[in-house]
């Protein structure tokens, strides 16, 4: 599969029109990187990335400090959900420093610890990734969506068709995505879009055709599409190859985050840094293995318009 | 539960329960490099990464092997007469002891069971039912037949085995309700084991399979073939969807298919959709549209043709090729008459084919 010129062309124009503020249209995409985030493979340090994380969210809502940045994410009286992606355990998952920090700058921002809920699919695929399911009232609550379940009702749009997970549609007011940056066996690259697939039911059902249109259509669902704020991409330790399971030979040390406001534009973003780096691996472009993840291109079209997947109008930001 | 009451609720831990009575290592997969598997059951041939499940939802990659989840972990249950299959040649008037457990190897946008095929086993509330007490639980229902259905018996085909064989050995019948999207090796063992495959045959178009149930034609018609080679029971019910599947050219181009390749005698049923799940937009279909598609497999040659739910329509019940008697007179899931004796019609002595008794 590859991208044709009209299809590029369309998916730009659209993403033209969704009306996306930033950069005067265009979508903001923050690549912070710090080279001594971390030591060799040790977990990273919590002060740096902390710093690294408050660079990338001023930038993203163009903020003088980070407490005025943050209060731009969520109101004191909201319940905030993290939406972390834990399915591959330690190594491939979001990591718990990172969620640390941002919640350390949720409470500064005047979110009270159990306003905070982390949330993905399993409560054993949190407690795998170094997530414990909490027991203790007034403290963070971390918790899969089996405890919860799903809502009775269909959420359809589509090709999509799914039960939403309860903690997204009944606790949460609003959510920050915590994707990881990595490569997809299956659908090709996996981050902001379609870490949603942890807040349907029945993801097994939409890895056919690439994701595509599914991993848009699952976004497009209203209790997604309403409540997502920010979306920011753990890029510690991004795989290139082998994903979504950890396989460390194909891992580096990219020691970075990817945030920004817009999923396509930050998928489209994370997506090139995986190709730059299957390239200089030696190994062959997305497309030559029929894994190109064109869901992203979709996710921009005129059916969507869920952000912007052209690079013209993408302001991609080092901090 | 108000939302704040519940924040403040200490965890719920229901993914405590354990599920290790409902796991065994699955039949049919092959063992790929970096702890990968392809399962081998369905055409589908999903390649799964360690941790992760195939499209079915209900089988698993842990560590580089492949297990089923829902061995006896069985989400519907009820004594359903085997006219509701609908099995029409199969020990007719009987009660089916009918079990199912969540997890399909398709998505079908008509899908009636939605809520338990289209569901991972954690999702929906089931007992555990090992094959010996589902034998027991048939037996003390009064039912002489077991039947895997509702959802899709071949992604717990481990179960459908095991089970069945319990079945047999109290001297129960047993029948597979099935899309019939399976690979041929574990069709021939499922053969093996079972008296009756009803096939639901859900149009006949490769762009049907792919649009509306998102899986592929041929499969289908080749396990069809297969069964019938192997001298398994089975009956075809073709679902007709208003401006889906429902052109003469469709119509004809299954009855044909059936004359040639399995035979005239096999029953056939054309059935009435009504709208659900991914299609509410469409209305149910005509009776006309039933009654157009009887005519044309009629007059293709084919011998057992019916309609279903429609209650009390003339095509529910079965004439014999011969002398055009009602052999099987139904209404709806209930046998008003029965005028087959050792396999032939009372009064011409023909032979009906099917099952006619335990």
């Amino acid at each position: 599969m590859t991208i044709s010129r009209r299809r590029l062309l369309q998916a730009s124009l659209a993403g033209a029109a969704t009306g996306l503020r930033g950069e005067t249209t265009r979508s903001v995409v923050a690549v912070g990187q710090d080279a001594r985030l971390r030591t060799g493979s040790s977990a990273p340090d919590s002060a740096r990335l902390l710093a690294l994380l408050d660079r990338c969210v001023q930038r993203v809502y163009e903020r003088d400090t980070p407490l005025e940045a943050w209060k731009q994410v969520a109101r004191r009286g909201e319940v905030v959900g993290l939406k972390v992606n834990c399915l591959a355990g330690r190594g491939a998952s979001t990591s718990v420093k990172l969620v640390e920090a941002v919640c350390e700058r949720l409470q500064q921002a005047g979110i009270p610890a159990a306003d905070i809920v982390i949330w993905d699919r399993l409560n054993s695929d949190l407690e795998s990734a170094g997530f414990h399911p909490s027991a203790r009232t007034g403290r963070l609550r971390v918790m899969g969506n089996d405890e919860l379940g799903y809502d009775n009702d269909l959420a359809v749009f589509g090709s999509a068709g799914s039960l939403l997970a309860r903690t997204l549609t009944r606790v949460c007011d609003c959510v920050i995505n915590l994707p990881v940056l990595k490569d997809h066996g299956i659908v090709g690259a996996t981050m902001a879009l379609k870490n949603f697939f942890g807040a349907i039911h029945n993801p097994n059902k939409y890895h056919v055709n690439v994701g595509d249109p599914y991993v848009a259509d699952v976004y497009m669902l209203p209790p997604i599409r309403q409540k997502v704020r920010l979306h920011i991409c753990d890029a510690i330790a991004p795989q290139y190859e082998g994903g979504p399971s950890f396989m460390p030979q194909w891992n580096w040390p990219f020691n970075g985050l990817l945030v920004s406001r817009d999923p396509v534009a930050l998928d489209r973003t994370g997506w090139q840094i995986l190709e730059r780096k299957r390239a200089e691996k030696g190994m062959p472009p997305l497309v030559s293995v029929k894994r190109e993840p064109v869901y992203i291109l979709t996710a921009a079209d005129a059916d969507h318009r869920i952000g912007t997947c052209d690079p013209a109008r993408i302001a991609r930001v080092e901090v | 539960m108000e939302r704040r009451a519940f924040l403040a609720l200490p965890c719920l831990a229901l993914a405590a329960e354990s599920d290790a009575q409902f796991v065994g290592e699955a039949k049919f997969y092959e063992k790929l490099p970096y702890k990968k598997i392809r399962c081998k059951l369905c055409p589908r041939e999903c390649v799964i990464d360690d941790r992760e499940r195939g499209y079915c939802g209900v089988r698993e990659n842990r560590g580089g092997k492949y297990y089923t989840l829902v061995h006896s972990r069985i989400a519907a249950a009820h004594v359903d007469p085997i006219e509701k299959k609908p099995l029409f040649h199969f020990l007719p008037g009987a009660l089916a002891f009918s079990v199912a457990t969540a997890g399909c190897n398709v998505n079908c946008k008509m899908c009636q069971n939605w809520d338990i095929s289209q569901s991972r086993p954690e999702q929906v509330r089931a007992t555990y039912f090992p094959p010996s007490m589902l034998a027991d639980a048939a037996r003390q229902s009064g039912c002489p037949a077991v039947a895997f259905t509702y959802s899709e018996p071949v992604v717990f085909f481990e179960y459908v085995l095991d089970a069945a064989g319990a079945a047999r050995a109290a001297g129960l019948k047993t029948a597979v309700i099935s899309g019939g999207y399976i690979q041929q090796e574990p069709l021939k063992l499922m053969c093996e084991r079972v008296d009756a495959i009803k096939i639901d045959l859900k149009g006949y178009s490769e762009k049907f399979y792919k649009e509306v149930v998102n899986g592929q034609l041929k499969p289908v018609l080749d396990a069809l073939a297969t069964i019938r080679r192997l001298g398994r029971w089975t009956e075809i019910v073709y679902l007709a969807i208003p401006t889906l599947n429902d052109s003469d050219a469709e119509f004809t181009g299954l009855a044909r298919w059936v004359k040639t390749e399995l035979g005239v005698d096999v029953p056939v049923h054309f059935t009435r959709f009504h709208p659900e799940y991914l299609l509410k937009n469409l209305p149910p279909t005509p009776v006309k549209t039933l009654e157009r598609a009887k005519a044309i497999a009629d007059a293709e040659g084919l011998q057992f043709v019916y309609i279903g739910n429609v209650p009390g329509h003339p095509a529910e019940s079965t004439l014999c090729p011969g002398c055009k008697k009602i052999v099987v007179e139904r209404i709806g899931f209930t046998i008003n008459a029965l005028h087959i004796e050792k396999g032939k019609c009372t009064f011409c002595r023909r032979p009906i084919p099917g099952v006619w008794g335990v």
